[in-house]
């Protein structure tokens, strides 16, 4: 048997495992199992002050379950790759593992005053977007579609949680099992 | 429209370069990478890129500028973005000046990158359609725009390139819908005629006399109705090309006027007595086998021959299915445009349906049945489902013989029969597919009591 696997740690709080179990495996219609993720201090870069997301999807992907049909870890960690600035999350596309980082989805990341349904809305979001890419989708042209891309903070929230017509057909049907 | 366009990135550092290139195909773009100039450049060689990101400062002789410079000798439309991450006012004028799209310092903001290839994308796609558009509008198509990589239409091609710039006539032959126009068309837009008309006219769409006036005009008076000049296709024709299609369904009077025409490059005008000459390439096209018309008296042999200089036969789809599935994705291509429908190709299963059909109406038909599946298609990809109307449409499957020894209204009688009964019954679906009205079908039954 197949499970789905969301990885998090200490760091991030139970409100939000709970609410993303939850989603994950209504959107998945699969069972679900919770994982510890190891430490990623050592994907620090110290010039720029963020967290390399390759190495921690190496690392996803070396310890990855032999039972799990994805993992999808969440993190509490800024991450970036080489070429950009910044990302919110990272998936390997068609593959088993995908990343997902909560600094730039709280709104005191932006001097704003802290909001947890908007936090957690933003977090369910990006955790379904990045799932939706180890499934093999890509960027959506429907704006409202979770897969369309947000490369702002705004673009998430003008997307719905969930996927549009298109995108849901071409996810494996009645669930991963 | 994304899938359609490949992207390339070249930077010597793996880690940057399939990043970048992740991060691109989650995007939905094809890319691949180059971890040096040199293996850019051997990329380009095969691949037409529509996009290219290259690193400045790479090792190995080869910098950033010298990739693209090299990339734009052998594509002058590629768009190229140079990235660096030592930006210095010099280097980015360097860059501009040498004809690089846009400059970018990394690492960049994810916004920015994002509108920058939508932003060129866009252009592309205008840039494509515009060509698709000049094209449909003109009909200018040259041998490039011929899609086949089977070895017989490539000799054809060949020879057709050969022939181009000569004056002799040239016969094309093959079945309905392969193409026969197409090879005209790029035969006469290919040779030194190119910028002189291109007058194409139907002989099997025309009357006998219809089609005498349209080919060689009339004097005015010559016949009632007849209250000014008109010039003929071969007049319009003239220092250009006429291509006759369906040429084997002329009539006799119109074989000798033709022979004559080809013979002594002038005519006369219906009621005219000033004789026309004219100088006018002529390319002839027929589905029918000459050959056997003329050994049954229909078609006269002079004429055969004077048409018959350079003979080009057009092979049917079914004898090189090779170009299925390329025919198949251009289609898809140009139709998603035209369509608006983001449908970027068809699944292994769909063209597989597509390699086992017989396709009697050859290309003509493939790129109807594909139209028709893109109109209903709601996925991302055309599938076997999609396809399932090919083979219930009355057309020929393998094998199948015309009966002979049977009357017309036996043979109709059998054909509704068989129609409604692979409708299910469903007399609108029958009526449609016969191509006839309802209330004409519902006659029929009643005539020939075929039961229901």
């Amino acid at each position: 048997m197949k499970y789905l696997y969301l990885g998090s740690n200490s760091e991030t709080g139970r409100e939000t495992v709970t609410a993303l179990a939850e989603l994950l495996a209504a959107e998945f219609r699969t069972p679900l199992r919770h994982w510890q993720l190891p430490p990623v201090d050592f994907a620090f870069d110290p010039q720029r002050g963020q967290y390399a997301s390759i190495p921690i999807l190496e690392m996803l992907t070396r310890l990855c379950p032999p039972d799990a049909e994805k993992l999808v870890a969440f993190t509490e960690r800024d991450l970036f790759i080489p070429v950009l600035t910044f990302v919110f999350g990272h998936a390997q596309l068609g593959g088993r593992v995908a990343l997902v980082s909560a600094a730039r989805l709280r709104q005191e990341f932006y001097g704003l005053e802290p909001n947890r349904e908007v936090f957690l809305e933003r977090v369910s979001k990006e955790t379904l977007h990045e799932a939706g890419h180890t499934f093999g989708l890509v960027h959506c042209a429907e704006r409202a579609c979770v897969m369309a891309l947000a490369t702002r903070v705004q673009q998430i929230d003008q997307k719905r949680a969930a996927f549009c017509p298109a995108c849901l057909r071409r996810l494996p049907q009645g669930g991963l099992i | 429209m994304k899938t359609h366009w490949r992207i390339l990135v070249v930077d010597d550092e793996e880690v940057m370069c399939e990043s970048l290139a992740a991060w691109l195909r989650e995007d939905g773009y094809a890319v691949d990478t180059a971890s040096s100039g040199r293996q850019a450049v051997e990329l380009a060689r095969q691949t037409d890129y529509a996009l290219y990101f290259v690193d400045l400062k790479m090792p190995g002789g080869m910098d950033g500028i010298e990739t693209m410079m090299q990339v734009r000798h052998l594509h002058a439309d590629a768009s190229i973005i140079i990235i660096t991450a030592y930006a210095t006012v010099d280097t980015a004028i360097t860059a501009m000046k040498e004809g690089a799209q846009e400059y970018i310092v990394k690492p960049c903001n994810p916004e920015e990158i994002s509108l920058l290839v939508s932003r060129i994308i866009k252009v592309k796609n205008l840039q494509r359609e515009n060509t698709i558009l000049r094209k449909k509008l003109t009909r200018q198509y040259r041998f490039q725009d011929v899609i086949s990589k089977s070895p017989r239409m490539r000799s054809i091609l060949d020879l057709a390139a050969e022939v181009a710039s000569l004056r002799s006539t040239v016969l094309i032959l093959g079945d309905s819908g392969t193409g026969k126009e197409l090879i005209a068309r790029a035969i006469h837009f290919s040779g030194d005629r190119a910028n002189r008309p291109f007058i194409a006219v139907s002989c099997a769409a025309l009357a006998e006399t219809l089609l005498e006036s349209e080919l060689f005009g009339y004097e005015k008076g010559a016949f009632t109705g007849a209250d000014q000049q008109k010039r003929g296709k071969f007049e319009l024709a003239d220092s250009g090309t006429i291509f006759l299609d369906e040429i084997g369904d002329i009539s006799p009077k119109l074989q000798v006027d033709l022979l004559r025409v080809l013979q002594d490059r002038s005519f006369y005008r219906l009621g005219g007595t000033e004789e026309v000459r004219v100088d006018a390439r002529v390319i002839a096209a027929t589905h029918v086998d000459l050959q056997q018309a003329v050994a049954d008296g229909k078609f006269r042999d002079d004429l055969f021959y004077r048409l018959n200089v350079i003979e080009i036969r057009i092979p049917p789809l079914r004898e090189r299915r090779e170009d299925i599935p390329l025919l198949a994705q251009h289609f898809v291509e140009r139709l998603a445009h035209e369509l608006g429908k983001e449908i970027g190709g068809i699944s292994e299963e769909g063209l597989k349906a597509l390699l086992d059909y017989n396709w009697p109406g050859n290309v003509r038909e493939l790129e109807n049945a594909i139209e028709r599946a893109m109109v209903t298609c709601r996925a991302a990809q055309l599938t076997e489902h999609d396809f399932c109307f090919l083979g219930q449409n009355g057309s020929a499957p393998k094998g199948w013989t015309v009966p002979s020894g049977m009357s017309m209204q036996e043979m109709e009688r059998l054909l509704i029969i068989a129609t409604i009964q692979g409708t299910g019954g469903n007399i609108k679906e029958a009526a449609h597919r016969l191509g006839i009205d309802r209330s004409t079908l519902y006659e029929k039954i009643k005539r020939y009591e075929i039961p229901r």
